[in-house]
């Protein structure tokens, strides 16, 4: 074989080794939440699969409340963004103005806030407020937390838009809420998808604020997570049957939005 | 290469002659305040409050405490026992972890540049930790893989016949560097491969008919290549690290002793868990300056690149 053959085929290897390297603890989380409690402190690869842990997980009463928190969070701030960004978006992709870019880099530059350096004033404020513990709390936070990305990313889908699409329909009488749902939508539809992907991650993934801002009522996955840290007796397969739960589907939509991944976290920084 | 920047029209307004305001105009304004006035306050307010609060006494649980403080909170924050180990345990934590993904991060990415079969699949595989929750890495890495008997990292080295480590006990600060690195070297490596991918592959060629060799190749063309999106990662990861806290909260509590106790961690501490809201916020002040600088730097190449790109 020709040197070239042989040196693909070392990369092969080698480039699936690392991946099976980096991947090795979700798998061995994976193949755990399968096992018996008892069988999951053997490291076999071989064993009878059984979905008692699931059932564990499910019977804890509250365990529903935590996936529904959640959901409500991550779905709810993320179309919160959107209302609040596209007006935005829109205004500075399609009438920009010399503060326009000033404006964006401001957006973005709250971003760059420590969480830990408001987290004793918010923490207050929420007290005040009643939002501690609250679904309503969360969802503010997360909102704020990604409204900058949400703006940011549907700024360049829409500046991506041809010029002439537009005037094309305004000369044909399109009304401004027209030309938002019936040209812009369908256009920038992939890429704004991709963008509610992210915004989902990021705040299902959460865990700073979430822990400190929620205990019962309003946890979400992440918390109810965080309560294995104190563990009794045998929970190697209840934890990792939890977990899978609250990864697998995180991570099939991280997969499918990464390349959205970069320019999001980013700010287009890296093309 | 896919991100279009922003439109070309973006300044040509102001260099044309102002006529007349066009009366959709002032409409238009209006739809910037959904988005300006939630960030405006969500900079302002819990800023001034940090501000004030890191300068009057005031104690969660004991309203009796109160009164201006002056500079005593931050002189308290400074004498506790655990804050100048917290400042090590910070910038070793965050140096370390920086050197390791983006180290691995420009090996992996240069490694995943290159074709071989099955490359997109292994690719998701080493992206994948970047998607698990920060609570989830933590609890897997300590229970099932970090675990002085049962862990993977015991069995295998058993096997090999050496003594197995008890990581939290013995090295606490580096087995979370180990946790976090595991879930942002996906992160680095996939900014630097998006990276490499606009690389000029000509470029290489040229270099390689004239005889340069890989590591001439990589020293003199991918890493000059790469040094912007190294910055990028660089910045971006010390603003998110410094406030990493569910790793520290659900291993070690910040232990042993005050061994994995950072800036982050010691302000939860203060605040939540001994209720001094004062000294917390000279801490939460204090992360915030420290952010601001590294902020500067990054919203200053930002700023560069949206007006290169017109």
């Amino acid at each position: 074989m020709s040197k070239a053959a042989w040196s693909k085929i070392g990369l092969t290897i080698l480039g699936w080794l690392i991946g099976a390297m980096f991947f090795y603890p979700i798998f061995y989380m994976a193949i755990t939440a399968f096992k018996t409690e008892k069988g999951a402190y053997s490291p076999d690869i071989f064993f009878i699969p059984t979905l008692e842990s699931f059932g564990e997980v499910f019977s804890r009463s509250d365990y529903f409340l935590f996936v529904r928190n959640s959901i409500l969070i991550s779905f709810g701030s993320t179309i919160l963004c959107f209302i609040l960004a596209i007006p935005s978006a829109y205004r500075m992709a399609f009438y920009p103005t010399q503060k326009s870019q000033s404006t964006m880099l401001w957006m973005l530059s709250t971003k760059m806030m420590p969480a830990v350096g408001v987290l004793i004033p918010i923490y207050i404020i929420w007290q005040w407020l009643h939002l501690l513990d609250t679904v309503t709390g969360l969802i503010i936070i997360y909102t704020l937390m990604n409204l900058p990305i949400a703006v940011w990313m549907s700024y360049t889908y829409f500046s991506e838009v041809p010029k002439g699409i537009l005037e094309a329909g305004r000369i044909d009488g399109a009304t401004a809420t027209q030309e938002l749902w019936h040209l812009l939508r369908p256009m920038t539809m992939p890429g704004l998808s991709s963008t509610a992907l992210l915004l989902i991650i990021l705040a299902w993934n959460e865990a700073f604020w979430s822990i400190n801002l929620s205990s019962a009522k309003a946890a979400p996955l992440t918390v109810f997570i965080a309560s294995y840290s104190s563990p009794e007796g045998l929970f190697w397969a209840k934890l990792s049957a939890a977990s899978l739960l609250a990864v697998a589907p995180i991570m099939v939509m991280g997969w499918l939005t990464q390349k959205q991944l970069v320019r999001g976290l980013t700010f287009g920084a890296v093309k | 290469m896919s991100v279009k920047s922003p439109p070309a029209a973006l300044t040509e307004e102001s260099s044309a002659p102002i006529q007349k305001i066009d009366p959709a105009e002032k409409w238009r304004r209006l739809l910037m305040w959904p988005s300006v006035v939630p960030l405006l306050l969500w900079m302002i307010v819990p800023l001034a409050f940090t501000i004030y609060f890191s300068f009057i006494r005031y104690n969660l649980l004991n309203p009796a405490v109160s009164g201006f403080a002056w500079f005593q909170n931050y002189q308290f924050l400074v004498g506790d026992a655990s804050f100048w180990p917290a400042i090590l345990n910070t910038l070793l934590f965050i140096g370390a972890v920086l050197i390791i993904t983006v180290v691995v991060g420009v090996l992996l990415a240069v490694l995943y540049d290159q074709d071989f079969f099955g490359k997109n699949v292994a690719m998701l595989l080493v992206i994948a930790p970047f998607f698990v929750m920060p609570t989830v890495s933590a609890l897997i890495w300590k229970n099932m893989i970090m675990h002085p008997v049962y862990g993977s990292i015991a069995l295998f080295l058993q096997n090999l016949g050496i003594a197995p480590v008890d990581w939290f006990a013995d090295f606490p600060l580096v087995s979370v560097i180990i946790i976090v690195s595991w879930e942002w070297i996906p992160f680095s490596f996939l900014i630097l491969v998006t990276a490499l991918k606009s690389l000029d592959q000509e470029q290489k060629e040229a270099a390689a008919i004239d005889g340069a060799g890989p590591f001439t190749q990589f020293r003199y063309i991918v890493l000059p290549h790469l040094e912007k999106a190294i910055g990028v990662v660089v910045m971006i990861e010390m603003i998110f690290l410094l406030s990493i806290f569910a790793e520290i909260y659900t291993t070690t509590g910040g232990g042993p002793g005050n061994a994995t106790t950072t800036l982050a961690y010691l302000v939860y501490a203060l605040g939540l868990q001994q209720f001094d809201a004062g000294i917390a916020s000279a801490g939460g002040i204090l992360a915030i300056v420290l952010a601001n600088i590294v902020s500067i730097f990054l919203v200053r190449m930002l700023a560069k690149n949206l007006s290169q790109a017109k």
